[in-house]
């Protein structure tokens, strides 16, 4: 369709939206958020009839590409450190794609603007279209890749094990609670306009430097459906600002939105590009510079500060304290190192560090190797089964650290972790915001405000806590994550597939000390021992390290 | 003197991390191995599909992380009053040294439904961009052939304020009901051919006020608002209307899709569309507007009707609850039945408009109740005798 007959085409479906005369729609979810009926210009401006055809362009493209991958053999050239982390992304990212499909529906009741809902039912579809096309991506991955183990347990593995669930956030944060909180803030305003670049863009460069074209053909397809979704948000927050009552909500999801895409986004992608790669070239572009760009530059400073003028309250603080975490604390780094710590309760496996990875990490992050160097040495030191224990039994001078009850990212900028007793728990956190969310914004009444839609955070949120007492080989059987010779782990520390020697089997597990869950520890303190607990914990790290009085 | 600076690009390396390159254990194991096929092999659609909204009544073992303000999270069985075998056993229970271990998959009935039709993204694509291509090649066509030019005025008149007036059931029941639904279905297949039954709704919408678009530029006098005078106040569609208007008002997601495609669909839909429009139409000189009507129709008989008889037999046939869900679905079969006959009822006077009339409404409505019959028997379910209102 020529682009008037678009424009010409748009205008006219406008005429199909109506007022319901005898019986209203009903109303399944609530929120805080006031709407003012006013009326508004769809920003999509997208008519199915064009809609289709070039959605199915897109996907010739895409599967004309799969094809030429494998009958162009390109898993003889794909890195396996690369692939092996791909296990972990795409068992996460179907689900977050398919609830914000799921969440559409909020926003139809509480956003009263018939306008906008063409445009919210055409990104229920798209990312139908997202879900599915990397499941697709992934059975591809399973069927070709030299190490189908970890692919083809996918959901399982992401719905059992620590990592899904710190995944998991992204997508039920979008589909409960608050309408507005969900849908449109943490989902289009956060998710979607700032952390869809380093999803979408960032990884897939990496990925192609990994040798594999793949992710991004796909992905790349995904993020070109993207911009449509951020003008929704655009629209949806517009209206929004425009009721002065809804500005305290704002500001409260704004924070807690940020914060946590931070906590999550940043811990699963930075470890990614910055561990999963081969490509050491010194100009290639770190995650720390990647953030700077994209999230910094592009949607803080040219998105959110003009909002500004609007009434939109900013969390310049924790825009300023994610950068410091990043750049200052290492979070990032602190965050792969727990997750290679963690290897074992895994199904993927973690390639170990080298001489040529170490430079590349002291030239981006100067300071890296006094910190972090030590440790990754003792990893490849342990990777292979000699008479020893997995890393984490082994005294390699890591304390292994408490979860954050919000993020459940652990708490590992020691510094930062704080503690509250909060419905008859004593729980941790990994930082102030993430206490503040948890203590203040997920709660019926925020700051003396009635605010009763507002969602709860639920769940077993520790996962060690499900295995308090278990032997490791059972916490592993109990997952799932175990080849099919019936004992070899699907996770290794190590990429060595040549020897079955070299593979670590529940029977290395076996020899192990039990599983202990921090949280049930600390719940079991008096009063004083929790307190010097506390007081030895921030004193601990970099690296992990205890704190050395 | 110039010397060449090497462009800093990744290298390409062998890795021969191609599957089959090597043996070890899982080297073979290619396919998704949580979850039971329906068949004997699993499909492309079932690999894109299935497990991918989680369930903690078999692996989620964290329990879901979010909730509403009431504390449920994720997709709560209850929220239809339909039961599968297992609905009942309760989540469980997770604490100090648990474990993760849930029911052994699936865990209840739900997750046996698998969409005939395997939607997915590829599928529904290809599917829907086929039938906005053929549409606009029919009326493209139509245009050149000057084919508008033999309709007679009382049909112009029908085509504006009826068929137009179709356009608003489609929109609102493909927003307000599907679109609505597919957040409330217990499983991801549920919910992904909810989702597709919705698109194809707010298509076909589209479709209608296209047409009207084109009509409006081809046919004098063609009044291309007229549709919303006819929708709002007609006596002949606020019958429809209401029940359109009611269907969207209806919070059990299960009561929603049986109402629309079991009951709406069957005796008003397919009487409209397929017994008036498509009857009438080549009467009146007429053989563009059954190519739009008929791509909705097919939609529905083939493709929305199919996936939700699927979804309902399973449930009248379910191991535990066949006789719990039998009964309530005859409940609401008689309580819509009654509004959709009535909906029927309040359009006759459509048959008379125009000049070449078509079958009789009696035997029309005839028709679609034996076709409503042997839905209804299909789904092992009772006739209702509001039927015969
Ligand atoms: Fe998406
Ligand atoms: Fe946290």
């Amino acid at each position: 369709m020529s682009r008037q007959s678009v424009a010409k085409a748009h205008q006219k479906i406008q005429e199909l939206s109506w007022e319901p005369m005898y019986h209203q729609p009903v109303s399944h979810y609530g929120t805080d958020y006031t709407f003012r009926k006013a009326q508004k210009k769809d920003p999509l401006k997208q008519v199915l009839r064009s809609y289709f055809p070039m959605q199915e362009e897109k996907d010739h493209r895409v599967y004309g590409a799969s094809d030429g991958a494998i009958r162009g053999n390109m898993f003889r050239q794909v890195q396996e450190r690369w692939l092996e982390w791909q296990k972990l992304f795409l068992s996460i990212i179907p689900l977050p794609e398919i609830s914000a499909a799921r969440a559409m529906p909020l926003l139809f009741r509480n956003v009263p603007n018939p306008e906008l809902h063409n445009g919210q039912a055409i990104q229920m579809i798209d990312e139908v279209r997202h879900s599915t096309i990397q499941q697709n991506l992934k059975r591809l991955y399973m069927n070709n890749y030299i190490d189908p183990a970890g692919f083809n347990s996918s959901l399982r593995n992401f719905q059992n094990d620590y990592c899904g669930t710190i995944g998991r956030q992204f997508a039920e944060g979008f589909i409960t609670g608050d309408a507005i909180t969900a849908a449109s803030i943490y989902l289009t305003i956060v998710a979607e306009t700032a952390f869809t670049n380093t999803l979408f863009v960032a990884m897939p460069a990496e990925a192609a430097a990994n040798g594999d074209y793949l992710l991004p053909t796909v992905f790349h397809s995904v993020q070109s459906d993207e911009s449509r979704h951020i003008s929704n948000g655009y629209a949806t927050l517009l209206m929004a600002l425009a009721d002065e009552g809804n500005h305290q909500l704002l500001e409260r999801d704004l924070r807690y939105a940020w914060w946590n895409n931070h906590r999550v986004v940043d811990a699963a992608i930075g470890t990614f590009i910055e561990y999963g790669t081969k490509d050491r070239r010194k100009d290639r572009e770190s995650y720390a510079e990647m953030w700077r760009r994209w999230i910094y530059d592009d949607y803080y400073r040219s998105y959110l500060v003009p909002l500004e003028k609007y009434g939109l309250v900013i969390p310049h603080d924790l825009i300023e304290e994610s950068w410091n975490q990043i750049w200052h604390k290492g979070y990032v780094h602190e965050v792969a190192q727990f997750f290679a710590t963690g290897w074992l309760a895994n199904y993927w496996r973690i390639d170990p560090m080298t001489d040529k990875d170490f430079e590349w990490f002291e030239s981006k992050y100067p300071g890296w190797y006094d910190r972090y160097g030590k440790w990754w040495e003792n990893y490849n030191r342990l990777s292979t089964p000699n008479g020893h224990h997995p890393i984490v039994a082994e005294d390699v001078d890591y304390q292994y650290p408490h979860r954050c009850w919000t993020c459940m990212v652990p708490c590992l900028v020691r510094e930062d972790m704080v503690m509250a007793e909060v419905d008859g728990q004593w729980r941790t956190y990994c930082h102030e915001a993430c206490r503040w969310t948890d203590v203040e914004a997920f709660r019926p009444v925020y700051q003396g405000r009635q605010t009763p839609n507002m969602g709860q955070l639920i769940g077993a949120r520790e996962w060690e806590t499900l295995y308090h007492g278990w032997n490791w080989a059972d916490v592993v059987s109990d997952m799932g994550f175990v080849r099919d010779d019936g004992k070899t782990m699907v996770a290794q520390p190590h990429l060595n597939l040549d020897d079955p020697k070299k593979m670590w089997t529940l029977d290395h597990l076996r020899r192990m000390p039990n599983l202990q869950s921090p949280n049930v520890l600390l719940n079991q303190m008096t009063e004083e021992e929790r307190a010097a607990f506390h007081a030895n914990y921030i004193k601990g790290g970099p690296a992990g390290r205890p704190a050395r009085d | 003197m110039t010397t060449a600076t090497e462009r800093s690009v990744p290298k390409p390396v062998f890795t021969d991390a191609e599957a089959g390159a090597k043996e070890f254990p899982d080297s073979r194991a290619r396919r998704f191995n949580y979850f039971v096929p329906q068949k004997r092999k699993q499909t492309h659609y079932e690999d894109v599909t299935v497990e991918v909204q989680p369930d903690p009544r078999h692996y989620l073992a964290q329990g879901w992380l979010y909730g509403f303000s009431d504390g449920k999270g994720g997709y709560p069985l209850d929220w239809t009053v339909l039961k599968a075998w297992g609905s009942d056993r309760p989540e469980p229970e997770r604490g100090p040294g648990t474990g993760g271990q849930g029911y052994e998959w699936p865990a209840h009935g739900w997750h046996e439904f698998r969409d005939p039709n395997e939607e997915w993204e590829l599928s529904l694509y290809r599917y829907n961009a086929n039938v906005v291509r053929q549409l606009q090649a029919n009326v493209d066509a139509a245009k050149q052939a000057k084919a508008f030019a033999q309709w007679n005025p009382n049909w112009v008149r029908f085509v504006q304020q009826h068929v137009g007036a179709w356009m608003h059931v489609d929109h609102g029941l493909g927003l307000y009901l599907f679109a609505n639904a597919n957040r409330r279905g217990p499983t991801n297949m549920h919910n992904t051919a909810i989702a597709v039954n919705s698109m194809h709704l707010i298509r076909a919408a589209q479709d209608l006020a296209l047409y009207q678009l084109t009509l409006s530029e081809e046919v004098e006098g063609f009044d291309g608002t007229a549709h919303l005078e006819t929708w709002n106040s007609d006596p002949a569609w606020q019958g429809v209307r209401e029940m359109a208007e009611r269907l969207t008002a209806t919070g059990d997601w299960a009561e929603a899709v049986f109402a629309a495609n079991v009951v709406f669909q069957p005796l008003v839909g397919e009487l409209f569309r397929s017994q008036l429009v498509m009857q009438a139409a080549p009467r009146n000189g007429d053989f563009v507007t059954p190519t739009v009507v008929g791509a909705e129709e097919y939609d529905f008989s083939e493709r929305d009707l199919r996936y939700t008889r699927a979804i309902f037999e399973l449930l009248t046939n379910d191991r535990e609850f066949a006789e719990h869900n039998s009964r309530i679905l005859n409940t609401w079969l008689a309580d819509w039945t009654g509004q959709a006959i009535g909906a029927a009822r309040a359009m006759q006077p459509l048959w008379s408009q125009p000049d070449a009339k078509p079958a009789r409404f009696e035997d029309a409505l005839d028709r679609v109740k034996s076709r409503f019959a042997g839905v209804v028997e299909d789904l092992s379910l009772d006739l209702p005798k509001e039927l015969e209102r």
